[in-house]
């Protein structure tokens, strides 16, 4: 089935319009929808400076600025020009928050400010917060074990360097704890760190939350910032990430033949899912309606991947199963596209077993060649960019795709952004320990749409 | 909860326990220690901790990581995924659970971990600083990360279902056994849970240190004093416990036997403190929607393990929270915890196995030390000696440093 010509994308958006009726509750009972989203990534701040990067198709890897890589493998990453101060922290915020909770809470503030809520909407109690993160405050962690440990001379560090806020960085659920303040949170709070997958699986439990019943909206992204030393020198270790030094902003080449590694990168984003009802209700506009998520693990290699893509297939398939989507579904698939040859092998063969012969013909692309790979964070990142392709009808490229592989023979919509609907969005991720995970998302239709017609 | 979880089908049970906690290794050693009220917090030997103004904490001094774990994952992982490991495969042990013969895509793996791989993590961070980033090894990136012990255990049982790791500091040993229950009520059938922790390593010691919260004390049983009116802050420690969880129907069709069965929980969030103004904790309204959910009034709670931080504004608000569903001592409640040290998310799960041990035996642990009770805190606790009745319903509390709050209620099968 394909229905781009035929799909009624505008009566629908006029029947899901704030201020009409509610639609009744289906048999799916609760449904969840996004309602407000904040970015703060490498090459802008913001939701706007975001999508537009993604839009033009303009990559924001560079030379290393935040600490002198000068003997590192990779020297290069896409670093945020995030200035705490000038995005209104405060200066104890500052002195508090290692960067990927500074990231978060200014996100969650612009997330916050987007949806409309107001301030005890809903009320404490019913809201809640989940965030990703795969290595938490690791760059505070580094900068204090530099002091503490003298440059490393001591293996007994120093406790009278020992600052207030170092325990608050061994423990990565200091970052929610930071959200959950700054959006006045008193229902459950989470962060959930399952490495790269993160950023999927936090927004996925606070789905889960909200459909449950356990909170009526959830604060829930993901922020990582793991430029520093230790981060930097682990994948160089495993040769990870991409040695390209001399051409940073063409480094991270996700199924182009000439790839060598993802490029590190750093950001946040932070989604307001709330309960669909209520978000009519209160005329928010809704950005997509979450309408499946699901995870699988491979079992098989803490780090490696089977050229099969067998258990990212599986998680397609019971995401699609929840949604009750077919493959002809599928307008967009963003993919996981970190650019190391195994992982696109891998989520090109997933794809293909998840959606058959549709695999052939739904745009792929990865975001990953703009912004590089953020770990934890990139997964709510990506989600957002899904969002804003349903809301603007629009496919964000793959930068740097010049050379076709032959192992990747997919349509992954080299260097140049797509107009085309899209009602129906598919991200996945992968991650270290062997999780895969996929969400998927569909521009709100109300009660009578699409999916309603695929009860099988 | 809301009728969308109460109407929901399975009834997940525990079928299966695995404990590496510092007063024993494996259930029954724990078991036996925690009833005869013998501690495990002594003297800190896992390095040369004279110099810190903290000297004692719970270590799982009969573990050997090389024993107990195999060689080539030994040195792919940190002491903390080592306890978790070895956790998982006591308690699959005792489920009788044998991973081979189940659908892969059914089995998860759901832990919590407070802090990571941070012993393993000091090492590789002063190779960077003091060799070179040459000389980091090629497992710093598995080994230190939150995820680790969760990967670990799917990859050494072939479980590849939906899984994850939740940090909540010591609430997160609550929270996986939530999550655990919602994937029963998806796709898993049969879910590795539950949470262990280590961070007694120089750097690791100075990061709980800086909280002001451990207790200077180097008397091992005069330390660790929650709801005392000597209470000085508390014990850090080592370990957890792994648990398996299914649903009611599936553990009898394969003829386990369950300990207890997970009714309630819930989980709520402090507002931020406000300088000059007492704190306001939402730990009761925990305790009150856990209750609610499981259809059980608090007459029918026979015990409740307390989160117990063992610093005094801390115990007074649980004490509060306690007493406000319960009544002025109007539930046995007790901290075996003071026999371990705190565990952080393993120290959750720890009470939780703890408190299905109770159900099964129908004995109380107690919590040692306490000599002086702070008549502040109204509590019933359970001191000295455990104490012997039937227990049914068991509530377990934790809180998690920044303001997480969960409560869990555990009941008889």
């Amino acid at each position: 089935m394909n229905l781009t010509g035929t799909r009624p994308t505008a009566r629908r958006r006029t029947r899901a319009r704030p201020g009409a009726r509610p639609a009744p509750r289906t048999r799916r009972g609760r449904r969840v929808v996004i309602t407000g989203m904040g970015v703060t990534a490498p090459g802008g701040i913001g939701v706007k400076a975001f999508w537009d990067l993604l839009t033009a198709g303009r990559t924001a890897t560079r030379a290393i600025s935040l600490f002198d890589a000068t003997g590192f493998r990779s020297r290069i990453a896409a670093e945020c020009d995030f200035d705490p101060a000038a995005q209104g922290l405060s200066p104890q915020e500052i002195r508090r928050m290692d960067r990927a909770a500074q990231l978060g809470v200014v996100s969650a503030r612009e997330a916050l400010a987007d949806s409309g809520l107001g301030a005890a909407e809903p009320p404490p109690e019913r809201l809640g917060v989940t965030i990703g993160s795969a290595v938490g405050c690791t760059m505070g962690l580094e900068e204090e074990y530099v002091v503490l440990s003298d440059g490393g001379r001591n293996w007994l560090v120093d406790p009278a360097y020992g600052v207030p806020q170092l325990y608050g960085y061994m423990v990565p659920s200091t970052i929610a704890t930071e959200i959950a303040w700054a959006g006045g949170a008193e229902g459950p709070v989470a962060l959930i760190s399952t490495g790269c997958t993160a950023g999927l699986d936090s927004i996925g439990h606070g789905y889960q939350l909200v459909k449950e019943g356990s909170a009526d909206a959830v604060v829930a992204g993901a922020t990582d910032a793991p430029i520093s030393p230790i981060t930097v020198a682990c994948f160089d270790a495993i040769k990870a990430t991409s040695p390209s030094n001399d051409d940073p902003e063409h480094a991270s080449r996700p199924f182009d033949l000439d790839r060598n590694g993802f490029v590190l990168g750093e950001g946040c984003a932070i989604l307001i899912l709330e309960e669909r009802e209520a978000a009519l209700r209160r005329g928010a506009r809704v950005y997509a309606e979450i309408v499946g998520f699901a995870s699988r693990s491979n079992a098989y290699h803490m780090t490696g991947l089977k050229p099969d893509g067998r258990e990212m297939a599986e998680a397609i398939r019971a995401a699609m199963r929840q949604a009750k989507l077919r493959p002809d579904d599928v307008d967009y698939i963003n993919a996981h596209g970190s650019g190391t040859r195994q992982n696109d092998r891998h989520e090109t063969a997933a794809f293909k077993s998840a959606l058959g012969d549709r695999a052939y013909e739904v745009p792929v692309s990865s975001i990953k060649s703009m912004i590089g790979h953020s770990l934890g964070a990139i997964g709510s990142i990506e989600v957002a960019a899904c969002a804003l392709a349903i809301k603007h009808n629009v496919v964000p490229p793959t930068a740097n795709l010049h050379t076709a592989d032959p192992e990747c023979d997919l349509d992954y919509v080299p260097l140049t952004a797509r107009e085309q609907p899209v009602d129906v969005v598919l991200s996945v991720g992968s991650g270290f320990g062997g999780f895969q995970t996929a969400m998927l998302l569909a521009r709100d239709q109300g009660d009578t749409g699409r999916r309603g017609d695929h009860h099988d | 909860m809301t009728e969308a979880t109460r109407r929901a089908g399975p009834r997940p049970v525990v079928t299966g326990i695995g404990v590496a906690a510092p007063n024993g290794l494996g259930t029954q050693a724990y078991w036996a220690a925690t009833l005869d009220g013998k501690s495990g917090i002594g003297r800190i030997t896992r390095f040369d901790a004279e110099r810190y103004p903290v000297h004692v904490a719970g270590e799982v001094s009969e573990f050997d990581d090389t024993e107990h774990v195999p060689s080539r994952l030994a040195v792919q992982t940190d002491h903390w995924s080592h306890l978790g490991l070895t956790a998982a495969d006591m308690a699959l042990q005792d489920a009788g659970v044998q991973p081979a013969e189940l659908p892969e895509y059914e089995m998860a793996v759901v832990t919590a971990s407070s802090s990571g791989g941070t012993e393993f993590g000091q090492r590789e961070i002063e190779k960077l600083w003091s060799q070179g980033p040459e000389y980091v090894g090629v497992y710093q990136s598995i080994a230190w990360f939150y995820a680790a012990t969760t990967g670990q255990i799917s990859i050494r049982h072939g479980m590849r279902g939906p899984c994850g790791v939740i940090c909540a500091e010591q609430a997160g040993g609550l929270d996986v056994l939530a999550q655990a229950r919602r994937l029963l009520r998806q796709d898993a059938t049969v879910v590795v849970t539950g949470g262990t922790d280590a961070s007694l390593c120089p750097y690791g010691l100075v990061a709980q240190i800086s909280t002001g919260l451990l207790s200077p004390r180097d008397d091992p049983e005069r330390a660790y004093l929650p709801f005392d009116a000597d209470a000085c802050g508390y014990v850090p420690g080592e370990g957890g416990a792994m648990l398996i969880v299914e649903d009611q129907a599936t553990a009898r069709a394969r003829g386990a036997r369950p300990y207890g069965a997970i009714t309630g929980y819930a989980a709520t969030f402090d507002p931020r403190p406000e300088p000059g103004r007492e704190p306001r904790s939402n730990l009761g309204r925990a305790i009150a929607l856990a209750l609610k959910e499981a259809r059980v009034t608090p007459e029918q709670v026979d015990v409740v393990f307390a989160d117990a931080l063992g610093v005094r504004e801390s115990d007074l608000a649980e004490a509060r929270a306690i007493s406000a569903v319960f009544g002025p001592y109007g539930v046995p409640v007790t901290a075996p915890k003071t026999m371990t040290g705190r565990l952080y998310a393993g120290g959750a799960a720890l009470d939780v196995a703890t408190a299905l041990l109770a159900i099964r035996d129908g004995v109380i642990p107690p919590t040692v030390g306490v000599r002086a009770a702070d008549p502040a805190c109204e509590l019933d606790l359970v001191r000295s000696a455990a104490r012997d009745g039937p227990v049914r319903n068991a509530l377990v509390l934790a809180r998690g440093h920044g303001g997480f709050n969960a409560a869990l209620l555990v009941t008889a099968p």
